[in-house]
């Protein structure tokens, strides 16, 4: 059989698959000189803004994690503070019961948190798209109700860690938040690779064709549900480790602050839809909004949540793809390379290179 | 004897969320929309019936009157103006803009009406009740509500199946591009939908405001007593709601009878077991 005429004609002009970006490249460049800055920080910043900068880098982790789920794998959850909750008590329980390090005791959250997120999801993927969401939620209070019956952990007033065990980290207060930040930043830092690596990889292939379209990925012969399930339980991993984390900087837990739907949930959603949901770029600008919004009518009660919420629902009504989305489509630029450009590189044919 | 008293009054709870239930069921049914803030308009309907009744010094459940109405112009408005928009093939919209509502609805409360736990009260008919034979006791307004809501699920059922708006309701969820092309206007439609839907809202949350206390912070745990009872009960069937909600309210009955603070948890363990043994619920009509 021969083959269709237009094939010759590809065949003559040769393709290169590209998949960095000129921004991209420049982009990396100085992202390694802002690292550099920020893995500097607590040596010239004062104590204040190395705490401020902790905050925004756990909460940068929670929302990239969030995005993969939500934007990605379409798994909307309004139930993840189950997961920093749970990581949260799994340190706590760990250091104080079992002798574990401090530092064992944050891996062991994100196992513990990965271990309870099979059968949380044996229950919440019985339930489709919003009913998912309000699932996850009643299994997040239903952690929080079932911690709080537990004396050994403080019942429902919550309880401390010892003096001993953060003395482990480091023996004084300045110290402790040296190395508190440092952890915070790497978790940042991680959770930008680890979503950035799925993201190029096969599964993220697969999670991108989820986001696009379900039935059609299906029909090519991607296995969504195991994509979804992986992506549950991978998430929820790293929702358990950074929420140990969090609560070993504040060194005290109780039902209350470690299942806050307010704190681990509400503010990371709002940042991603704002700053463009799907997308690696977007949570980073929300993030910059949300703290921006939060240290300006910080004298202002709970404004900022109500001026955030405001906000989210204006771009989810007129700008569904957020500031990032916006940006993208009109200057096609794209910091964290995740997909794919043929780019021509003969010049026998006319006309400029497209991507 | 004992066990039979916590059953009964169990089952009138299940009245009260069944008011909270309906309104969620009804719009999920005609236009598979999850309304997040549903909780946080119930708790608003209670606020407006507050000020209402403070005011204009309006008997508690008088303030029905106005009430009814505000929600009912209120959710026509909400529908028109915003959620109609989020409406389509994509499952984002219409969840994060009703979070957001929620939210902003909860600190806006928040900020008029400060945290303080309110109550609207009736007088003598919150305390008065029936002696059943066998030394059982039913609250008189525990009655009235679980009466009132299987009312309000008798007359939609009527309205769905006896006039021709319900028929056009009933249309549009089974195929809502070729009601529109029978000339039906579907954003009309939906408008009205909401609107009955916070007709209900609006009576559940007078209601709730005279029989228990309440906060601006209430409305979440409000919506997923209502999410639990449709879940239970089946997707887009407003009996089997009513049968969920009953169930939901037996359970944390119960659940308070061991120890109070397990009400709640009692009653999310009676929905984890049902979804895990019917993922469709118990009495499932429509598919989502």
């Amino acid at each position: 059989m021969a083959p269709p005429p237009s094939a010759g004609a590809a065949a003559d002009a040769a393709f290169r698959v590209e998949r960095s970006t000129r921004a991209s490249r420049i982009f990396m460049a100085s992202g390694i000189v802002a690292l550099i800055v920020l893995a500097t920080l607590p040596y010239w910043a004062g104590s204040g803004t190395t705490r401020l900068v902790a905050e925004m880098a756990y909460y940068l982790a929670l929302a990239q994690f969030w995005n993969l789920l939500a934007g990605y794998a379409g798994l909307v959850s309004v139930g993840q503070q189950a997961f920093v909750g749970l990581g949260g008590y799994a340190l706590f329980v760990l250091c104080s019961a079992y002798g574990f390090h401090p530092y064992a005791g944050i891996a062991a959250a994100g196992v513990f948190a990965a271990l309870m997120a099979l059968p949380i999801a044996f229950f919440v993927f019985r339930l489709r798209g919003a009913h998912f969401a309000v699932g996850t939620w009643v299994v997040a209070e239903a952690c929080q109700l079932t911690i709080s019956q537990f004396k050994s952990v403080g019942a429902g007033s919550g309880y401390s860690l010892t003096p001993a065990i953060v003395r482990m980290v480091a023996p004084d207060r300045a110290g402790r938040d040296m190395i508190f930040y440092w952890l915070s930043l790497a978790i940042a830092i991680a959770a930008l690779a680890l979503v950035y690596g799925l993201l190029r990889s096969r599964v993220g292939l697969a999670l991108t064709a989820i986001r696009d379209s379900e039935p059609a990925s299906r029909s090519i012969g991607v296995d969504s549900f195991r994509a979804k399930l992986m992506t549950f339980v991978v998430v929820a991993f790293c929702t358990g480790l950074t929420g140990g984390l969090i609560f070993l900087q504040k060194l005290r837990i109780s039902p209350q602050a470690g299942f806050s739907l307010q704190d681990w949930t509400v503010v990371v959603i709002f940042m991603v839809v704002i700053g463009g949901i799907g997308t690696i770029e977007g949570p980073i600008i929300g993030l910059l909004i949300y703290f921006v919004l939060r240290e300006l009518l910080a004298d202002y009660g709970t404004w900022y949540l109500i001026v955030m919420g405001l906000v989210a629902v204006l771009f989810m009504l007129y700008a569904r793809d957020g500031i990032w989305g916006w940006v993208n489509s009109r200057f096609r630029l794209q910091l964290f390379p995740v997909g794919r450009r043929f780019v021509r590189t003969t010049e026998r044919d006319s006309g400029p290179p497209r991507d | 004897m004992e066990w039979l008293s916590i059953v009964v009054q169990g089952c009138l709870l299940g009245g009260l969320y069944a008011l909270f239930a309906i309104g969620l069921s009804l719009i999920f049914g005609i236009m598979r929309l999850v309304n997040i803030a549903h909780g946080d308009l119930i708790t608003l309907a209670a606020f407006v019936a507050l000020i209402a009744a403070d005011w204009l010094g309006l008997y508690p459940l008088a303030t029905l009157i106005i009430v009814i109405p505000v929600m009912f112009a209120l959710g026509y408005a909400l529908q028109r103006g915003v959620l109609n928009r989020t409406l389509g093939e994509s499952i984002l919209p219409p969840l994060l803009v009703t979070f957001g509502m929620s939210i902003v609805i909860q600190n806006a409360l928040l900020e008029i009406f400060g945290a303080d736990t309110r109550r609207l009260v009736v007088g003598s008919l919150e305390t008065a009740s029936i002696a059943l034979p066998g030394g059982l006791y039913v609250g008189v307004f525990p009655l009235v509500i679980f009466l009132v809501a299987v009312g309000v699920i008798a007359a939609l059922q009527l309205l769905f199946y006896r006039t021709d708006l319900g028929r056009a309701f009933r249309a549009t969820s089974d195929d809502a591009v070729t009601v529109e092309l029978m000339g039906a206007d579907n954003r009309h439609l939906y408008g009205l939908a909401m609107a009955i839907a916070l007709t209900v809202t609006a009576i559940a949350g007078v209601f709730l405001a005279v029989r228990t206390n309440f906060d601006p912070s209430i409305g979440p745990s409000r919506l997923i007593y209502a999410f639990e009872a449709v879940i239970i009960g089946g997707l887009g069937n407003m009996w089997g709601t009513l049968i969920g909600a009953v169930i939901l309210g037996i359970a944390q009955s119960i659940g308070a009878a061991i120890k109070p603070d397990l009400q709640i948890l009692a009653g999310h363990v009676a929905f984890l077991i049902v979804l895990g043994l019917r993922p469709n619920g118990l009495f499932p009509r429509t598919r989502d």
